[in-house]
């Protein structure tokens, strides 16, 4: 587990401000990937950067970025609006690319299929202008006790 | 480096195919490029690349273990560039789905090397699999597993009109 995180979680948990919890995290930071619930929501923004470019004729964002922003929303979701004691560990997602994704910036959403007592499913969907227009969901599953294996984050 | 896509090149060693791919694939695509992929190996419908780590890349920020979003990237990468090198007659193609399973955390420090297979493709399909590893394929970090709908929207990227040449 990571200390720093669960600390800033804590943090933003008192603070109600759930955008701190992404600055423990290097890789959200780089990206440009953070929580917001200013709408009462929890939604994670991917903010337009020209890196993110996969495509350049189109232009399109790569895809793997969105495999990696909904993901990080789901495991925003669960530190979020569970009452996750430990970083969720990531066993597995499965990710449907539905629309190219253009230069601009990509939101999601994430919601719990099952919560089991070890493992937990994730849904989750981007899109960009338009929310009945999804550019890509995924569906992962998460551990969410201490002692397993897969990676955290 | 702000080379224009070489044309015809020469590619008649490993090391020029590999150079030439490398342009391609990682100097000319923006997030493999801003990731630092490394194209190491390429043959027909065979695709392999590296990760380097880095401290941006990191998800977990006291064990220094590499976040699950670089990994997709370069698998994404990787299982695409192991489609171009199958298309006899250019076309576009973007990804359809793209499953990944994390078999363990990558040791922090040591790069990530993904090394994909095409399949099988088909008219409007092509069937991809990878693995990360991290120097032994058989203690792989992950497994992907990606489909790639051909034909699709848009002009012909140079990536996705190697196909031909590798096939000279």
């Amino acid at each position: 587990m990571s200390a720093p995180l669960m600390k800033r979680l804590v943090e933003a948990r008192s603070k109600r401000d759930v955008s701190r919890v992404a600055e423990a995290i290097p890789y959200a930071k780089w990206m440009g990937i953070a929580p917001e619930n200013s709408t009462g929501e929890l939604l994670t923004r991917m903010r337009y950067r020209e890196t993110l470019i996969g495509n350049t004729h189109l232009p399109a964002i790569h895809g793997g970025t969105l495999g990696a922003l909904l993901e990080m929303a789901a495991i925003f979701h669960l530190l979020w609006e569970t009452e996750a004691q430990t970083v969720p560990k990531i066993v597995n997602i499965t990710v449907d690319y539905l629309r190219s994704a253009g230069p601009r910036d990509v939101i999601a959403a994430a919601k719990v299929t099952k919560q089991g007592r070890r493992m937990v499913n994730v849904f989750a969907e981007a899109w960009q202008d338009d929310r009945s227009r999804p550019v890509a969901s995924a569906s992962a599953h998460f551990l969410v006790t201490a002692a397993d294996e897969p990676p955290s984050l | 480096m702000a080379k224009s896509p070489p044309s015809a090149p020469s590619l008649t060693t490993p090391q020029e195919r590999v150079a030439f791919f490398q342009q391609l694939f990682s100097d000319l695509i923006p997030h493999n490029k801003a990731l630092g992929l490394k194209v190491v190996a390429v043959a027909r419908g065979i695709a392999s690349m590296q990760l380097d780590w880095r401290k941006e890349l990191v998800g977990n920020p006291e064990s220094g273990v590499l976040a699950g979003g670089p990994i997709t990237a370069m698998l994404d990468a990787c299982c695409g560039m192991s489609v171009a090198t199958m298309l006899k007659d250019p076309k576009p193609f973007a990804t359809l789905d793209l499953r990944i399973d994390y078999a363990r955390p990558a040791t922090p420090r040591k790069p990530v090397i993904a090394e994909a297979e095409c399949y099988r493709i088909t008219r409007s399909v092509a069937f991809t699999r990878a693995i990360a590893h991290q120097g032994d394929p058989k203690d792989p970090v992950a497994a992907a597993a990606g489909t790639f709908m051909l034909g699709t929207k848009g002009e012909v990227t140079r990536p996705q009109a190697v196909g031909r040449e590798l096939m000279k």
